[in-house]
């Protein structure tokens, strides 16, 4: 369900395990179903004696995909108006990544009560690999 | 680059829904989805980053007689001289590209139904010096996506970068 202003406050964090152990498998179910088949994401040998990486990585977009799952957890189905992020350090099989949104004001604009967050994914080493905001609608 | 008929398909949305490890059945199971405050199936946030598959010059797919990076008998199969390669590969293209940012606005949510078509506009591009990767080349993209009525559905705005290294960490 939509939060609601009434029960939010500046500072309120909502945080998940968005993946334990990241498999390849799932780098291909993504590749598959987005259609970015950049050999970075799935193929070992190409990624490693032609890109010079030790091993494949994940689309910056999966992780935008799987803190996505965090924030329309937390703000409801449908009522998300903005989302952006950065990518700030690659994604590698074998990482458990966690989601946090924060509440960063909580306002109205043309009628309209919206909440706005700070979104930050980390890695096991506490290490940020995305950043971004996040808008939705809310209720009074 | 241009996308055209983006039929936005349930079975689609289900199996995106789960390659980003979402098990919320608003993105699969109609009965459940309609009961929901999104009154009925709806698209995961990133979804829009599917419209690649509706894209008949996507670089990021390998095509039918076309030469394709990826390995097979050798560890790719585009030689370093092939006419195809090219010395400075766009954004996204081949081992350098990576995806730097990338914003949504929602002026709704997708549907299935919704048959979706986009024009992808050049935005700016800078350049930037790092210790890390060596010169780094930013360029921006702008993505409306209108549903068959003309209607605006989501503006995506995309940063892509290349780097001069391979980037660890």
């Amino acid at each position: 369900m939509a939060l609601s202003a009434a029960n939010l406050n500046v500072g309120d964090t909502h945080t998940e395990v968005l993946v334990e152990d990241l498999k390849r498998t799932q780098l291909v179910q993504y590749a598959g179903a987005s259609g970015d088949y950049n050999p970075v994401h799935t193929d070992e040998k190409f990624v490693t004696e032609v890109a010079g990486y030790p091993t494949v990585f994940a689309h910056g977009m999966l992780t935008m995909g799987m803190t996505g799952m965090l924030v329309t957890n937390y703000v409801g189905d449908g009522q998300l108006t903005k989302y952006g992020v950065r990518f700030v350090n690659q994604v590698w099989p074998g990482d458990t990544l966690t989601g946090t949104a924060e509440v960063t004001e909580i306002r109205q604009e043309d009628g309209e009560h919206l909440v706005d967050l700070k979104i930050t994914t980390v890695n096991q080493n506490d290490t940020p690999v995305m950043t971004g905001t996040a808008t939705a609608r809310i209720t009074a | 680059m241009a996308v055209e008929n983006f039929a936005v398909e349930a079975s689609h949305i289900m199996m995106f829904a789960r390659a980003i490890g979402d098990p919320n059945q608003v993105y699969a199971n109609a009965a459940y989805a309609e009961g929901t405050e999104a009154g009925g199936i709806i698209a995961p946030p990133t979804f829009a980053q599917a419209s690649a598959q509706f894209d008949e010059d996507y670089r990021l797919r390998p095509k039918v007689g076309h030469p394709w990076m990826g390995s097979g008998k050798e560890a790719t199969g585009i030689a370093p001289k092939d006419p195809g390669a090219g010395d400075d590969p766009p954004v996204g293209m081949g081992a350098r590209g990576l995806h730097a940012e990338q914003h949504f606005e929602y002026h709704r949510h997708m549907r299935p139904g919704d048959v979706l078509s986009a024009v992808v506009k050049k935005g700016e591009s800078w350049e930037k010096h790092s210790k890390r990767a060596g010169v780094l080349k930013f360029s921006e993209t702008v993505t409306e996506y209108r549903d068959q009525t003309g209607e605006l559905v989501i503006t995506a705005r995309s940063v892509g970068v290349t780097t001069e290294k391979a980037v660890e960490g």
